[in-house]
């Protein structure tokens, strides 16, 4: 079984908070869930929609047909008919000329309650129903999540909604032990678990929701979370709480990160830890500020003047993001240096039903030192490039210089050529260790395959999808899906490489930028490349579809 | 060819005060007979920022927080262009407070509309410079801890040779000052009030409606020190009108070669005019 | 012959106006002159100096050893004493290391106390000097005249004429045609823009970059140039677009650190796709790094710097001929294509002074791409053929408008959040990258025609790296060098056909990355065999690059 519901309508109907019960509602019924999002930048008008599709078995990707249309308005029956599968339904008040429509009473429902704000719910009820799940369970989640005041009236609208057909499926409800989260929760999730205690940024689409749900933590997790007057404060900032001892963090889209630039070059020559995130969205400048893409990954590779070590790790999906943010931490504390955490507004926004998280499986490893013999050395030059890290005011009698100049190992401003040299070279050393410390990419599909796709980030689940449908028809295709990918991890890229036909480079962006490292850092180049940049994710179907002209064209 | 200006369907949410701002606008630069393509409009990003796409001028949609700079770009590249700068309070006095800080030293000859509603609407409901300390917003769940910025009082103090505050409530009000903004031979701030009426439940249209007045007809804006208790004066009551003006040299004036020449836009370009430069590395 | 000076001492000691007349001096003996500073971050103290050399050749680089050392403290004598060659002279005044025998004490400082201007002490070392190589006192006297204020040029050309009497002359250098200017990389660039039209530009202080500034500022109000030094470099980058975007020729520039703050308009200048030459004169990072000194490590920077893609030409400038007409002809491009030209200079081309054929303002064109006349209704985004839309200046046509926007847009320039539009948007723009792909020249090739050594190099290293490749090949060496000018998009033609038939390839790059090579290997799949990476500040000499192709061929 797997199942798709669209709700479509303008910006301030309420789609958001329908996602987030209906989503809630289908995972208590025990199933796996897989909600996408697409809105328009404004705050009224438009057209928005959110496609929620569910299984019994976990899903990756969302669906191009759909088995149940919520039109809340007419536009959205007009934009998303030619999607529905024949045996399909559309609910809706507005009348429609369609065979399908199940026309929603809303006029006599509204006269029942007070408040009018109920046409979300009654679809709500409808949806329940049609697909035989408990009306109990809806009740529950709508109590746990809807303000006081409006809940009577919103069990009526269910209900009603409910008594309003009969059932096309009788679905089962099964035991319920998954969580629901996006990207950004996720995210944010693993900085709190990480032990971030300071967290800056200013709003920008689709990093704002960080900022909100960590603020939102802020007081019960003892965060400092700060809304600065500009992304340049941001980062600064952030390096100066890092440097008197917390964990910080901060983020923004593509263009936040671009004012970020200036000060990503200090964390280099300062080696002070630093988790920064881009949540990538749609560029040049403002672009589209509610789309996705994946076209910073270059540039937040080359960011900042000079030379500096620095990682890059793109997230795949909502765990991948939390277990990855944990361990950007440690990284950042144990090299003393800038991690880059790429996301996008896809994975930002979408959200899935996993398991809980293992919180065992995080460790916090600050790498610091409470005392120190002689006279502390900030930039002592090592044989690993790390040099020890004291907290500034908790050893009596040493103090701590960070330096933006060159400096020697006390961080004193030097302009001597050979000590120069020794600086340059043991920040660089810091990459040995860096490397050894990669993650080599997923391989999904078959592990010697044919046909060899090469992705990173948040396109992993449609191509895993994409590249499941292709195996079971006996195709022999793999993926090597990305998440560290700055030190260039080539060991498995190299093996698999080596056998494969054809490399196919899979890119949410217009000029194959995984695809010119693998030029770079390795002997390969991409043979076919399925790149898309018009705002609009990738999903299963889509590159399966392309996987397989691919292959007709030959 | 007449100065009538078009007006194109915008995004902006029902009930938003940008609307009577745009309508404000039109009839000023109509009234004042200025022709559509002699207008260029430089925005940010923000609800406000989008005016240039609602409205038939020449417009420089650029970064946010980033008006102020090409603004200034344009009016030095072309004397003759009329400038305008349209922002709101999160572009203007967050994200772009050094540039307005230095913006007001140039005293460059473009007029400024803020669209104030002391709130960020694109990005849902943060607060903004100018949001009132202990605010709930959507992201300062236990209330704003930083106090509120005074874009006034800095313009006062900076030196701003024209600083007004307007409602959007206020049409016929607004006009006029507009067109004396425009006309003002300098950097004019309007500080524009108005509601939003999703992010921003206590800023509301009542609220700014039961506190703003006019400036009384006896009021004397060129008197600094009046100006500077009217520009502190925001709480029961709220003064509107222009609250200091004075006749100041402008940026452009201070350059003899634009004051009393063409727009550099018309000068014509030779590369043997250089030539003679190479004199000096003999 | 070739000849190499050292004047060295503290900050505020004089040395720039010793080495500025001395430079002089000897080019109008009709010598090619080379001269490099190297200056501390400070304004007082520390120890500054200037290695001048000079030759009949067409010199580029510094030498390792020198022929004379001017001392004007005693930290110079011991910082540069072993580069003297034997046959080389140390000068002093009598006060500096008086117990030192190897140094010739001259009584600079009393004769200058008896002329009555202490300050006039290093133009007597000057007289000293030049009559030491025969340079013959009209011509020094000419330039006292020509340099110093009328007040102070009397005592000078006292102080001078004394100054001749010190030393006797041991090289008499032959008095040649004198047909050349004196130039240092920044002023170059400065000259290019104000011969290319630039009518706006706009910076905030900083070094290495702030020569540039300087310049155009000196010249302003005799060109109609407005000089804005801004609050910050974010203002400069969206200045210098309005003032594009409005009509005129627009330049902004600053070293890698204000660069980076540069980089969020520089994506805006993509998408609006309003032309705007932005010169990164880079000095050794990260962050503040090195403010005096030299690398060239913002490469690949400049090459990704901006979110999103759009297309952008990067140029490095290779010596201060290159860097007039490179500028020159950035200007042209973008506006040709309507994108950012990024020009990257460094420390040691900025400062490096050099002695050059005065250039050819004659050949220059001004090619503009504005349209004067439109029909219907102006679309600044209109879709075209080759990607790039007609241009038009806001204001000069009655009814039409020019919207620029840093959204996704339409061809009016209005917002959109159109799947279809999106593409083309995407497509237009990315075709203009194809068509500068036929717009880079080729990089410069040295030496042999089909060398078994090929050295890749780009920008300020071409000086080094010309004169030790020409050596190599005096002595039968099989080698050339590919000196990359133009470099993004890469230009790999002669890249391709010099390396097939190359044995060994020797990347020689002014930073600790090797950032040529990655690129070589992503644009060309070609990679080097050796690396000589230099990133202590200092700018390569041309011995040094020569021994160290020795070592690995």
């Amino acid at each position: 079984m797997d199942y798709t519901i669209l709700v479509g309508g303008a910006a301030g109907q309420g789609l958001d908070t329908f996602a987030n019960i209906m989503e809630k509602i289908i995972k208590r019924c025990g199933y796996h869930v897989f909600t996408y999002r697409d809105y328009m930048s404004r705050v009224r008008g438009g057209h928005n929609f959110v496609q929620i599709r569910f299984s019994d078995k976990e899903i990756y990707s969302f669906k191009d047909k759909l088995d149940l249309i919520l039109a809340l308005n007419k536009e959205s029956y007009i934009l998303h008919k030619e999607r529905l599968k024949a045996d399909g339904v559309i609910i809706s008040h507005e009348e429609l000329d369609e065979e399908r429509h199940i026309k929603l009473p809303i006029d006599e429902i509204k006269k029942k309650i007070k408040n009018h704000k109920v046409l979300n719910t009654v679809g709500m009820g409808v949806i329940l129903k049609y697909f035989g799940l408990p009306l109990n369970t809806g009740r529950e989640v709508l109590e746990s999540v809807i303000r006081k005041k409006y809940i009577e009236d919103n069990i009526i609208a269910l209900t009603e909604g409910y008594n309003l057909i009969e059932s096309k499926y009788e679905l089962p409800v099964e035991k319920d032990e998954k969580i629901i989260i996006n990207g950004n929760n996720a995210l944010a999730l693993g900085a709190i678990a990480a032990g971030c205690k300071l967290y800056c940024g200013y709003p920008m689409t689709p990093s704002t929701s960080l900022l909100t749900y960590i603020s939102s933590k802020s007081n019960e997790m003892g965060i400092v979370v700060d809304q600065v007057e500009d992304e340049i404060a941001a980062l600064n900032m952030a390096l100066g709480a890092s440097y008197a001892g917390v964990r910080a963090m901060t983020a923004s889209s593509g263009g936040g990160f671009a004012l970020m630039v200036e000060a990503l070059s200090f964390a280099g020559i300062l080696e002070v830890p630093i988790v920064i995130v881009n949540a990538q969205r749609v560029g040049p400048a403002t672009g589209m500020a509610t789309r996705t893409e994946q076209s910073d990954l270059r540039f937040v590779i080359h960011a900042g003047h000079g030379e500096f070590p620095r990682m890059v790790i793109a997230l795949r999906d909502p765990e991948d993001a939390f277990y990855q943010t944990a361990r950007a931490f440690n990284i950042a504390d144990k090299y003393q240096i800038p991690v880059i955490i790429l996301t996008d507004l896809y994975l930002a926004d979408y959200s899935k039903t996993i398991k809980p998280f293992d919180y065992n499986r995080i460790s916090i490893k600050r790498y610091i030192d409470r005392e120190v013999k002689g006279k502390y050395k900030k930039y002592e030059i090592t044989d690993s490039g790390i040099s020890k890290r004291i907290i500034p005011g908790k050893i009596e009698g040493q103090i701590v210089i960070g330096d933006s100049h060159e400096h020697d190992e006390y961080g004193h401003i030097t302009e001597d050529p050979d000590l120069r040299t020794e600086m340059v070279l043991k920040r660089m050393r810091k990459l040995e260790g860096l490397k050894e410390e990669l993650e080599e990419p997923w391989l999904i599909g078959d592990k010697e395959p044919e046909y060899l796709i090469v992705c990173w980030g948040s396109t992993y689940g449609a191509v895993k999808e994409a590249v499941d449908r292709l195996n079971e028809e006996g195709i022999s295709v793999g993926a090597l899906v990305f998440g560290d990918i700055w030190p260039f991890p080539t060991k498995q890229l190299m093996n698999i490489g080596e056998k494969a036909k054809a490399i196919i480079d899979v890119e949410q962006n217009a000029t194959a930028q995984l695809d010119s490292i693998i030029r770079e850092e390795t002997p390969f180049e991409a043979d076919y490349k399925i790149l898309k940049f018009n705002g609009r994710p990738f999903n299963g179907d889509e590159v399966y579809n392309r996987i397989k002209s691919i292959f007709n064209e030959k | 060819m007449t100065c009538k200006y078009e007006l194109y369907e915008p995004a902006w949410c029902p009930g938003c005060g940008n609307y009577m701002i745009r309508t404000a606008l039109k009839m000023a630069l109509e009234e004042l007979e200025i022709k559509p393509h002699e207008v260029v409009i430089v925005s940010g990003i923000g609800q406000a920022a989008k005016m240039p796409h609602y409205i038939s001028v020449n417009g420089f949609n650029g970064l946010h927080g980033r008006a102020i700079p090409p603004a200034i770009g344009v009016k030095m590249a072309n004397k003759e262009l009329h400038v305008i700068v349209e922002s709101g309070d999160g572009d203007t006095y967050g994200e772009g407070g050094n540039h307005f800080i230095h913006g007001i030293r140039r005293n460059i000859d473009i007029a400024h509309f803020v669209h104030n509603n002391q709130i960020y609407g694109l990005t849902k409901g943060q607060a903004s410079p100018t949001t009132a300390m202990g605010q709930i917003t959507t992201l300062q769940f236990d209330g704003v801890k930083v106090e509120p910025l005074n874009p006034l009082a800095l313009a006062l103090t900076m030196g701003a040779g024209f600083v007004a505050r307007g409602f959007s409530g206020d049409i016929p009000h607004l006009v006029a000052l507009m067109k004396e903004a425009i006309k003002y031979k300098g950097y004019a701030l309007v500080d524009i009030l108005q509601p939003c009426v999703v992010w921003n439940r206590v800023n509301t249209f009542s609220w700014y409606k039961n506190r703003v007045y006019h400036l009384p007809e006896s009021y004397d804006y060129t008197n600094k020190e009046e100006a500077m208790k009217k520009a502190l004066e925001f709480g029961d009551r709220i003064p509107i009108g222009v609250i200091y003006k004075e006749e100041k040299e402008t940026y452009l004036d201070r350059f003899d070669f634009i004051k009393n020449g063409p727009p550099l836009v018309d000068v014509e370009l030779n590369p043997l005019d250089a030539e003679k430069l190479l004199e000096e590395f003999r | 012959m070739d000849y190499s000076l050292i004047v060295g001492g503290e900050a505020g000691q004089g040395m720039d106006t010793f080495a500025s007349l001395f430079e002089k001096a000897i080019k109008r003996c009709g010598y090619n002159v080379y001269a490099y500073s190297d200056y501390m971050s400070r304004i007082r103290g520390g120890h500054n100096f200037f290695n001048i050399r000079f030759s009949t050749e067409n010199i580029l680089a510094i030498k390792d050893n020198i022929d004379i050392l001017f001392a004007l403290n005693e930290e110079t004598v011991q910082i540069h004493k072993d580069k003297v060659k034997d046959t080389g002279i140390i000068i002093a005044d009598e006060a500096v290391a008086k117990e030192d025998n190897s140094i010739i004490h001259l009584k600079l400082s009393e004769i200058a106390k008896k002329l009555n201007n202490k300050r006039v002490a290093n133009t007597v070392g000057l007289g000293a000097i030049l009559n030491y190589f025969g340079v013959p006192m009209d011509i020094a006297a000419k330039i006292i005249k020509e340099e110093f204020k009328e007040e102070i040029a009397d005592v000078n050309l006292k102080a001078l004429e004394e100054g001749y009497k010190l030393l006797d002359t041991k090289y008499n250098l032959q008095i040649r045609e004198d047909d050349k200017i004196l130039i240092n990389g920044n002023e170059a660039v400065g000259l290019g823009a104000i011969a290319a039209g630039c009518k706006f530009y706009c910076g905030y202080p900083m070094t290495p970059s702030t020569g540039v500034l300087t310049y155009i500022a000196k010249h302003a109000n005799e060109y109609n140039i407005v000089v804005d030094q801004v609050e910050d470099e974010v203002a400069a980058l969206n200045m210098a677009l309005g003032a594009s975007y409005a009509g005129v020729r627009a330049m902004t520039g600053s070293s890698g650190g204000g660069f980076a703050l540069m980089v969020e308009a520089l994506s805006l200048a993509g998408i609006i796709e309003v032309p705007v030459v932005v010169i990164n004169v880079q000095r050794p990072g990260p962050a503040t790094g090195f403010p005096t000194r030299t690398e060239q490590a913002d490469l690949r920077f400049m090459i990704h710097a901006g979110h999103g893609e759009f297309p952008r030409m990067v140029m490095a400038l290779r010596d201060t001929e290159d860097a007039f007409y490179q500028t020159v002809r950035a200007f042209n491009i973008a506006e040709k294509y309507n994108i950012p030209v990024l020009l990257l200079s460094d420390q040691h081309l900025a400062d490096g002074v050099t002695s050059k054929k005065p250039f050819d303002l004659k050949n220059i064109k001004i090619e503009r791409h504005i349209k004067r006349h439109i029909e219907g209704e102006y679309k600044t985004y209109e879709f075209t053929e080759t990607g790039v839309s007609p241009r038009i200046i806001p204001g000069k046509i009655e009814g039409a408008t020019v919207l620029v926007d840093s959204d996704e847009h339409d061809e009016y320039g209005h917002i959109t959040e159109s799947a279809e539009i999106r593409i083309k948007m995407v497509d237009k723009r990315l075709k203009k990258f194809e068509l500068l792909k036929d717009e880079v020249k080729e990089p410069w090739h040295v030496g042999d025609e089909e060398p078994e050594n090929l050295v890749v190099c780009w920008g300020s290293t071409y000086g080094a790296v010309k004169e030790a490749v020409e050596n190599l090949s005096d002595e039968g060496v099989s080698i050339a060098a590919l000196v990359f000018g133009d470099i993004w998009p890469f230009p790999t033609r002669k890249l391709l056909s010099l390396s097939k038939k190359a044995k060994k390839i020797i990347d020689i790059e002014q930073n600790a990355t090797g950032q040529l090579d990655s690129l070589m290997r992503q644009e060309a799949l070609i990679q080097s065999d050796y690396k000589i990476l230099k990133y202590d500040g200092r700018p390569f000499t041309a011995d040094e690059v020569y021994r160290r192709i020795k070592e690995v061929i």
